[in-house]
């Protein structure tokens, strides 16, 4: 099949807005022929990966540096994953100006081409940029697209960081893929059979489904029961939002899942029921957590704690403002980091929860998470959190022990040094 | 004596390379299972495993992993130990994408099990010309 191109997408294509503008055309253009799309879409926002340096190398930022000196603009609202630090406090991170130089410089040539620098994962928890049901997105950071697909009823693929850099270039992508009706139905009903109470339940459920989905369109058919209801601002987080925004990232780390449907909850469930679930869809029973633990908490004998980590996806206003409340009058006795992004720190600053973190020891520190940073190289071997996502990445991409657990535990390790339980 | 078979494909980034044949019967995941300095394949159990990739016509079934495995293929080519050109029997946007940032000649769309490892290979656009030295 050909993907049908416009005049003035032919125009970009030929190099008539330049080799940037060219080569962005090349990518989304070659997208559509492989994936069989009708035509392009245009898009209403893009969220790029591939931003740590520590993931693009050298040739990357030089890549990125050329793109950007061929002329190349985003023509649509563009934001960035997080990098490998904090923009400027990486001398107090432990950061060496060997991985700083290039990673600012990454930085601004995203900047020069028209990107927000954002820095995080949770473009949905930005007041301006939540998209609205129905917009078509290119986002690459997999957790921001199944919440947008699942928890808003937008529409994105998993780009990937240099095709949706791309795609933002020329405002569109192709249409195949979860832009579609028909491919937004259900592949798999899942029941679930267990009490799934906190984000850290949320998290192991998803390891649980997650790993016999692959990357299925997945409907729980009793999954609302386990939720409080949706916030009407979903960028405050909330109780069901912090439930749903680990599920999904860990859906889609540990599965490929970038679409869930909640019976009577999501938007496009409450709205299309059961007519969302495919004739030959399979069924799937979770009777327990268990397996799910069992893995993510990966060394049971591992006390004693480095570094206490929240926010894999970045931390709600709402997590931010439970961790100060429970480290009130407390003092931290291991590092901790409630990794978040600078907008959403902004917010919590202005609440007086950032200054009781601080005054407990803590840091709430921006533009970074423990899986894009260099943890090794700044000293951390052992780490604890509550997010099911950063449970399998951590060790993987930074060779660091792992303890899992709640949130309340997580603080209560951060406060005593130790880990109980 | 050399057996000479041309096949076309589709065009995933055009142009013109050449090389010995690299036959990989699994799918490939750069990010993480190929060594971006080296070219060297160091993903545990693959059939490349310990095999470089430098200057090799790469063919394999597909690609798989982490979609920042593009960015793996251009550390490649900027290290100069990128394959000369790939050939899949079906692409997707990871290693379609890294040919395309790292302008690598790719097609896609071949029947790769008519090209067997070691066999002179050259792809022209849509054109895959496999030459095969006889048995004596």
């Amino acid at each position: 099949m050909t993907c049908q191109l416009t005049a003035e997408e032919t125009a970009m294509l030929e190099g008539a807005e330049g080799p940037g503008v060219q080569r962005a055309m090349e990518i989304v253009a070659t997208l559509g022929r492989i994936y069989g799309a009708p035509d392009l879409v245009p898009v209403t926002h893009a969220q790029i990966a591939g931003v740590s340096y520590k993931n693009l190398g050298d040739a990357g930022v030089q890549f990125l540096k050329e793109w950007a000196a061929e002329g190349a603009q985003v023509r649509t609202p563009t934001t960035l994953n997080p990098a490998g630090m904090e923009m400027e406090r990486w001398q107090e991170m432990g950061i060496q100006p060997s991985f700083a130089e290039p990673q600012l410089s990454a930085i601004d040539a995203f900047i020069t081409m028209g990107v927000t620098p954002t820095m995080s994962c949770t473009p949905y928890l930005f007041p301006g940029y939540t998209p609205r049901r129905g917009d078509h997105l290119a986002w690459a950071e997999s957790s921001a697209v199944i919440f947008a697909n699942s928890i808003i009823g937008a529409r994105s693929n998993r780009e990937g960081g240099p095709s949706a850099l791309a795609a933002a270039i020329v405002g569109r992508t192709p249409r195949y893929g979860y832009h579609l009706d028909q491919e937004r139905l259900a592949d798999v009903v899942v029941e679930v059979r267990c009490p799934v109470r906190d984000v850290a339940d949320f998290g192991a459920l998803s390891y649980v489904v997650g790993k016999q989905v692959g990357n299925a369109t997945l409907w729980f058919a009793d999954l609302a029961d386990h939720l409080p209801p949706l916030p009407a601002d979903i960028t405050l987080g909330g109780a069901a939002g912090d439930r749903l925004k680990t599920l999904g990232a860990g859906l889609a780390a540990y599965g490929a899942v970038a679409l869930f449907h909640i019976a009577g909850y999501t938007p496009e469930a409450r709205d299309l029921g059961e007519g969302l679930i495919r004739a030959d869809a399979r069924r799937l029973a979770v009777d327990s957590l268990d397996p799910g633990y069992t893995v993510m908490d990966a060394d049971p004998d591992l006390r004693q704690i480095d570094l206490v980590t929240i926010g894999c996806p970045h931390a709600s206003l709402s997590e931010i403002e439970q961790i100060a409340g429970l480290l009130q009058g407390q003092r931290v006795a291991t590092q901790l980091w409630v990794t978040t992004a600078r907008l959403t720190r902004d917010r919590a600053r202005e609440a007086g929860w950032v200054q009781t973190i601080e005054a407990a020891g803590g840091q709430v520190v921006a533009d970074t998470c423990a899986v894009v940073a260099p943890m090794r190289s700044i000293g951390v071997a052992s780490m604890a959190t509550n997010a099911g996502k950063m449970a399998c990445y951590a060790p993987a991409h930074s060779k660091v022990k792992m303890r899992y657990g709640s949130l309340e535990q997580c603080v209560a390790a951060a406060v005593t040094g130790r880990w109980n339980g | 004596m050399a057996d000479i078979t041309r096949i076309h494909g589709r065009v995933i980034r055009a142009g013109r390379a050449e090389g010995r044949a690299l036959v990989s019967p699994a799918p490939i995941g750069f990010l993480g299972g190929v060594d971006p300095d080296s070219g060297v394949v160091v993903e545990p159990n693959h059939p490349l495993h310990g095999q470089s990739v430098a200057g090799r016509v790469l063919v394999f079934p597909t690609g798989k992993g982490s979609t920042v495995g593009s960015y793996t293929i251009l550390r490649l080519a900027r290290n100069q130990v990128a394959p000369a050109a790939m050939i899949n029997a079906e692409s997707e946007a990871i290693v379609a994408v890294g040919a395309i940032i790292a302008d690598i000649p790719m097609v896609d769309q071949v029947a790769i099990g008519l090209i067997r490892d070691g066999d002179w290979v050259t792809v022209d656009g849509d054109l895959v010309e496999i030459r095969q030295e006889l048995a004596p």
